[in-house]
């Protein structure tokens, strides 16, 4: 890739207290690269997302993003509490209006349609989490992150997700960063993954991380026959 | 003659103000669930009632100190990592204590401690109006003025902050509104029983209303018919003005439920 990254973390480390949730990590995201973090509970995956959206404070490091830069975000837990009554269509019209016809088009996108009027905390686990990605969708982004967007979802429902992912990313060409738990699916579509335990364990395309040493050490090596399912899938449609 | 020389009317004009100001806040304070933070404020306007009878300030200003007072500490002692309903809880209780110890030995004068509890709308002066008038203005000005920045933020804050808004800077919206409104609201229905003017009016305009702006208006409407049926009540049968209020928006709140079970709305 010798195009400039669309953003660029620095060495950044983040604390909690005086815990070290993030140490010294790196990173760039090219433009319109899948991008997967896959990691252990508590190697601050989520944290990360964060610092680089710029909800999270860093306590060393940089994080440079090209000027503009337009940024779809999928949180991990979106509560909203039953009390508030919230349409579809207004969740995503927040902060600024959106027009309909973007609305709806965005839906379409996320794999949704004539759910715009229905109220979002009537949704199911699966719907909601497209209205979400319908949500990380507007304004036409050049990056999109998704902090465990098939989170409650079933084994087909999650694939579908992530088919829907792809989909978005040829259509929209956006660069798609992503948290994930579900290591064949990652190693199936990602262009790019990212090994994380607090620091950068090991990093690159998905068939050399998974034969890394570190990431064997984390996840060991029962992931070998989704090595083959990724070598299996991806022998028609790659580097495109 | 001028409608502010009647007790009744300044009476009457003080409640649909602070009825009209608590309900759409007490919406948000609903939707993040922060019932416990308003009676916080609530709570912690008492010391500065104290403070202000010892210092011979207007009491709004005591108040208003000790509500902004509070909200600092409780958001220093989350950030140390306490659970949110444990620092609520002792710092809520541990305020309005403090506040009516503070109060018994302000003045050689007996003060009557219990007009700052229950309110004492009767007594509302011009200047009082005048006040209450300053706190709808701004708060009203402020809602409007944030609406969807605070509505994004209370959905969830990392989306907030991925769309350009601040939610530390929504949340400190919130809690300057709030201790206005609490501050205003003192005189009105008293410290203890704010927090169901906030929370009331919202919990029944719930049940009726399809978007947030929407509830927020009905929550206005239910707290001001409270506020005047309230007073109403209280002066042909002789009870206290501001609980009657609280009363009515319960007896609101228990019929919507109702007309929920019947199946007749929504």
């Amino acid at each position: 890739m010798s195009q400039l990254p669309l953003i660029q973390a620095n060495e950044l480390s983040v604390h909690r207290g005086t815990d070290a949730i993030l140490q010294h990590v790196s990173l760039r995201i090219h433009p319109g690269e899948i991008t997967t973090i896959v990691g252990p509970n508590g190697s601050g995956k989520s944290t990360l997302l964060k610092a680089l959206v710029g909800s999270v404070p860093l306590s060393h490091g940089s994080i440079d993003r090209q000027p503009g830069l337009r940024v779809g975000y999928l949180p991990q837990t979106v509560n909203i509490d039953p009390t508030l009554p919230l349409t579809v269509g207004r969740l995503l019209s927040l902060p600024k209006m959106v027009k309909r016809a973007e609305i709806d088009q965005v839906l379409a996108q996320a794999g949704l349609s004539d759910c715009a009027d229905r109220p979002f905390t009537q949704l199911s686990g699966g719907q909601r989490q497209r209205v979400l990605l319908a949500r990380a969708l507007l304004g036409n982004p050049q990056l999109v992150i998704l902090d465990e967007p098939t989170q409650g979802l079933d084994q087909p429902g999650s694939a579908h997700f992530y088919r829907q992912i792809e989909e978005i990313r040829s259509e929209l060409g956006c660069a798609i960063l992503m948290v994930s738990h579900e290591l064949h699916v990652v190693m199936a579509s990602s262009d790019h993954v990212i090994c994380l335990n607090g620091h950068v364990c090991c990093a690159g395309r998905p068939e050399q991380v998974a034969t890394a040493p570190e990431y064997r050490a984390l996840f060991g090596t029962g992931t070998q026959g989704a090595l083959a399912l990724y070598r299996h899938e991806h022998t028609h449609h790659h580097d495109h | 003659m001028n409608v502010l020389d009647d007790f009744l009317w300044r009476a009457a004009l003080a409640g649909i103000g602070v009825a009209v100001i608590a309900a759409p806040l007490g919406c948000f304070v609903v939707w993040r669930r922060m019932a416990y933070f308003g009676d916080a404020t609530a709570h912690a306007a008492i010391l500065g009632v104290a403070l202000s009878l010892a210092l011979d300030v207007s009491i709004l200003f005591g108040a208003l100190a000790m509500a902004l007072f509070m909200a600092v500490s409780v958001s220093a002692l989350r950030d140390r990592g306490y659970p949110m309903d444990t620092v609520l809880g002792v710092l809520a209780h541990s305020a309005l204590a403090f506040g009516l110890v503070a109060v018994s030995f302000v003045s050689g004068i007996r003060v009557d401690v219990s007009a700052y509890l229950f309110g004492d709308i009767l007594t509302v002066s011009v200047t009082d109006l005048a006040l209450i008038a300053c706190g709808v203005a701004s708060v009203l000005g402020l809602l409007v003025w944030r609406w969807n920045r605070l509505l994004i933020a209370t959905v969830n804050e990392e989306m907030a902050q991925a769309a350009g808004v601040n939610p530390k800077s929504e949340q400190w919206v919130l809690t300057f509104a709030l201790a206005v409104v609490v501050a205003v609201a003192i005189k009105v229905v008293g410290a203890l029983l704010i927090g169901a003017l906030l929370l009331i009016p919202a919990a029944t305009a719930r049940r009726f209303a399809g978007t947030p702006e929407a509830m927020a208006v009905l929550a206005a409407v239910f707290g001001v018919v409270s506020a005047l049926t309230g007073l109403y009540v209280s002066w042909y049968l002789d009870t206290p003005t501001g609980p009657s209020m609280v009363c009515v928006c319960a007896v609101l709140f228990w019929g919507s439920t109702l007309i929920r079970k019947t199946g007749s709305v929504v």
